[in-house]
């Protein structure tokens, strides 16, 4: 079928099979390499994409499903790979193999959106469906805490709450 | 990168012009004396000095002063990427902002400075490339430095160094490496370099974070599985339920039926289905229909093995070691003990992949492999052409932990046989489902433990293990490593272990028995169970001799200082000794592996029925530690994998068949159980260790030991489970 999918910002006229999930219409159609296969069953969080700011496993859901939504990739994060999570994620020297990165900054990413100044609880249930078997659990948790930091003393307004 | 880098038939000089041309700046090249040789086990040094490796490159300068380094080894999480650069950077004294790094091709120059191929593995690169990393930082500084003095007209020895520079203080003059690495590449080869003494070192030791960050958490770092190629096909294969079973006749029709699928044809591990992308590629293996002849090992079932291996270990069998009389020792009541272990999956986060594309006479393969020329002599072997025409990518990988690292290159050689059957190149790719029941387990291992106590019932007198496990190495090139029938990888950690090797009378024997499951190295090997009985079974003394299982165990390391010393350094700052939290248990275990030694304090709690991990304290002795940062690293992740095989994961088999399939029913890990972990690094210059592997091997009984003295139930089978 043909659809239209607005991925970081740009509407992209695809083709693909009715039920080819949306993690596949990303890397193998569009080429957009950074969303990871990881289980094909929504079990480890490598293909976490945000559509409009939300985390969805992409492995599971067709990509018909989110025609005009606003979907974001790890490509479109930001420009330089300087949003606040991932300068956190360099500052803490989270990554290892890095396979599973992309998924737990967007995972981190839609924690920090819906809460600002998470718990280790509130860390835990967000991300404990993203896997990583190099291990950098420990360091994740505290590159979300360093930046919900860097993302308050960035917008000091909009965290409002503290 | 030319394919002349990787072919090894030009002469060291064209090979400099060649990559000056390609470099767009200046390649040094250079002979590096292959002095790790003397670090190998026990041989010794050689009389004379090896023959001077081919030409060869790990470092190129660029006129636009960046600084690239070649890695002979292969990245997967263990930050090789960083370390090894630091490696040159203790000697090159070059600007770190400036570094590049790229997997080497794959070739004899790249060979491990131990075994006589190109791979990663066995927690040895630090180790391995210690000199070989710096020596290459050294001869190019040299060289730099020597082409300065010719422009200037000063000696050498007048000249210095500084973040990229060369400097020469008299006359105030300034020239920087990419603007002489040209010149410096014309000049001859130091016949041997000075290394830095350690009271030098700048950068071994120095926390330092990763290079390989910035495109990880873009998106921009390539795997294997990112790879795209110009009409590119992607192909996925059917995999005989039952190891060992073969097609019988399989009807194509309806796989063919799905659009995007372009091919369906039989290869050696099954039928494979290629398509223009891999959803139509799995789409058309989901319509396929095969008839299996399901092989000799239909009836595998690991429940029974188990059993089978249990029988098995009340005889004896090959000795591993063997000291004093043990049979006297244990002929009145012996403490009897009979631990079990799954097989597991490696389960790297990256499914199996791999790409080739094949040309007249020659082809390419894209993997995240650690076993380049292994994979490269397979694919040749395959196709019918020589090794060194068969240029192997190494890319990024998604998680090795030795399942990258396969003997019979299964997963490279598949797609070398998929693409042989296409006239466009392909990648190959497994499914989480395919890796998790396509075998090459670490084994499943029963052990049965008896041991007496000294009269005084203080210290132990004798100790008998009877290992039943499989053989990694049998019947393949590696069976070399097996010495009087008794594969090494089935017993380290035991036949080795300070606290067995100590007692007055002790015996290690193996039974290795062939399943027909393929098994493979998984992070630790061997000491992945060795760790869990002996750590255990020492608890278990301990308490038989109603002592504090610190105390019982510094006895028993009076002749290993240093493992002791990393014991009480864990057991110091986990506060061993102090009252425990209400509701929670402590557990200590320390184990030796891959030259390094750990020890870990766990603290549990049992929540909801189920055990919980809250806080380790860790130590680790790696020797010389060039990446604190990295080590600390690495101490934490092979904790964080050998917990989730204590706690979770277990591959069972039925009518030959894996039960599990994926993260749903093969558990790992998952963010909520990560403890808290502290890692103190022992300051050393003990020759460097590991650091990859020794994390995980005493995870797993710190923990059991933890939850006995809380509960008072002696766990001895992994995953751990609670009665």
């Amino acid at each position: 079928m043909n659809l239209k999918l607005t991925v970081n910002g740009q509407v992209h006229d695809v083709s693909v099979p009715d039920d080819m999930p949306l993690l596949w219409a990303l890397r193998d159609v569009l080429g957009l390499t950074g969303t990871k296969f990881g289980c094909g069953m929504a079990q480890c969080g490598a293909c976490t994409v945000l559509v409009d700011g939300s985390p969805v496993r992409s492995c599971v859901r067709p990509a018909a499903a989110f025609a005009g939504r606003a979907i974001t990739t790890i490509e479109g994060l930001s420009a330089q790979g300087d949003h606040p999570v991932q300068r956190a994620w360099t500052e803490v020297d989270v990554v290892q193999c890095g396979y599973c990165q992309s998924g737990q900054i967007l995972a981190a990413v839609a924690l920090l959106a819906a809460k600002p100044r998470p718990t280790d609880d509130d860390i835990d249930a967000a991300m404990s469906g993203n896997l990583c078997r190099c291990g950098t659990y420990q360091r994740i948790r505290a590159a979300v805490h360093r930046a919900a930091e860097l993302q308050a003393a960035a917008a000091p307004a909009a965290t409002g709450r503290s | 990168m030319p394919r002349a880098m990787g072919s090894g038939g030009l002469s060291r000089r064209a090979f400099l012009e060649t990559g000056a041309v390609v470099g767009g700046g200046l390649l040094v090249g250079f002979f590096v004396p292959a002095g790790m040789r003397r670090f190998a086990f026990a041989q010794g040094a050689p009389a004379k000095p090896p023959a001077l490796p081919p030409a060869n490159a790990f470092l190129r300068i660029g006129s636009d002063e960046s600084v690239t380094v070649l890695l002979a080894h292969s990245e997967m999480g263990q930050g090789i990427w960083t370390t090894l650069p630091m490696l040159i950077n203790e000697e090159l004294d070059a600007d770190w902002g400036r570094f590049h790094v790229e997997h080497a091709p794959a070739a004899a120059a790249y060979h491990h400075t131990v075994f006589p191929i190109q791979m990663t593995g066995g927690s040895t690169t630090t180790w391995s490339e210690f000199d070989r990393y710096r020596q290459v930082g050294a001869v190019t500084r040299a060289l730099l430095i020597a082409a300065a003095a010719a422009q200037w007209g000063v000696a050498p020895g007048e000249c210095r160094t500084a973040k990229g520079f060369v400097l020469c203080d008299p006359g105030a003059r300034k020239a920087s490496y990419g603007s002489l690495a040209a010149a410096a590449a014309k000049l001859p080869q130091p016949a041997s370099v000075a290394l830095k003494p350690p009271g030098d070192w700048k950068v071994i030791g120095t926390p330092t974070r990763r290079l390989d960050t910035p495109e990880k958490i873009t998106g921009r770092a390539v795997f294997g599985l990112d790879v795209r190629l110009p009409g590119m096909l992607t192909a996925v294969v059917a995999h005989s339920p039952t190891f060992g079973g073969k097609v019988k006749r399989f009807d194509p029709a309806a796989a063919r039926a799905v659009p995007g699928v372009r091919a369906v044809f039989e290869v050696p591990s099954g039928v494979a289905v290629a398509a223009d992308h891999f959803w139509a590629a799995k789409c058309g293996r989901d319509a396929l229909r095969i008839d299996w002849d399901p092989g000799p090992h239909a009836g595998l079932d690991t429940a029974e093995l188990v059993e089978s291996s249990r029988r098995q270990a009340q005889s004896a069998g090959a000795v591993a070691v063997a000291a004093g009389d043990v049979e006297r020792a244990l002929a009145a009541a012996p403490l009897t003990a009979e631990y079990a272990v799954p097989f597991l999956a490696h389960a790297p986060m990256e499914p199996l992949n791999c790409t080739v594309r094949r040309a007249a006479g020659s082809c390419e393969v894209w993997t995240g492999t650690q076993f380049q020329t292994v994979d490269q002599g397979r694919v040749a072997t395959i196709l019918g052409i020589p090794p060194d025409l068969v240029e192997i990518h190494t890319t990024f990988l998604g998680g090795g932990f030795g399942r990258r690292a396969n003997i019979a290159s299964d997963f490279v050689a598949e797609a070398a046989h998929v693409a042989k059957g296409l006239d466009r190149p392909v990648k190959v790719v497994w499914t989480r489902d395919d890796d998790i029941r396509g075998g090459y387990y670490r084994p499943l291992a029963v052990h049965r433990l008896e041991a007496a106590l000294d009269p005084a019932g203080r210290a132990p007198l004798a100790w008998r293990q009877r290992i039943v496990t499989s053989s990694i190495v049998a019947g393949s090139p590696f069976a070399s490593m097996i010495k009087d029938g008794i594969d090494p990888t089935c017993v380290e950690g035991a036949a080795d272990s300070p606290y067995v090797t100590g007692i007055p009378n002790h015996r290690v024997e193996l039974h290795a028995v062939d399943t027909g499951v393929p098994v493979l190295w998984w992070r630790s090997v061997g000491h992945s169970h060795t760790a869990f009985v002996v750590e255990s079974f020492v608890d278990e003394l301990a308490h038989a001799a109603k002592r504090d299982p610190l105390v019982f165990r510094r006895a028993l390391l009076v002749k290993s200082p240093r493992v002791w010393q990393v014991l009480e350094l864990a057991a110091a700052k986990a506060g061993w000794g102090s009252p425990v939290p209400p509701g929670r248990g402590r557990g200590l275990a320390v184990h030796e592996s891959f030259g390094s030694i750990v020890a870990y304090v766990a603290e549990v709690a049992v929540e909801e029925g189920q055990i919980r991990v809250h806080r380790v304290t860790a130590a680790i002795d790696c020797g010389i530690c060039v990446n604190p940062l990295g080590v600390r690293a690495q101490v934490e992740s092979g904790l964080a994998f050998g917990l989730g095989a204590a706690l979770h994961s277990e591959l069972t088999m039925k009518e030959g068949r894996v039960v599990e399939s994926n993260f749903h029913d093969y558990q790992v890990l998952r963010l909520h159980e990560m403890p808290r972990v502290d890692v103190h690094v022992v300051r050393s210059r003990e020759r460097a260790g590991g650091a990859g592997e020794p994390g995980t091997p005493p995870i797993a009984p710190a923990v059991a030991n933890a939850v006995f003295a809380l509960t008072g139930q002696r766990l001895r089978r992994l995953p751990l489970r609670l009665a």
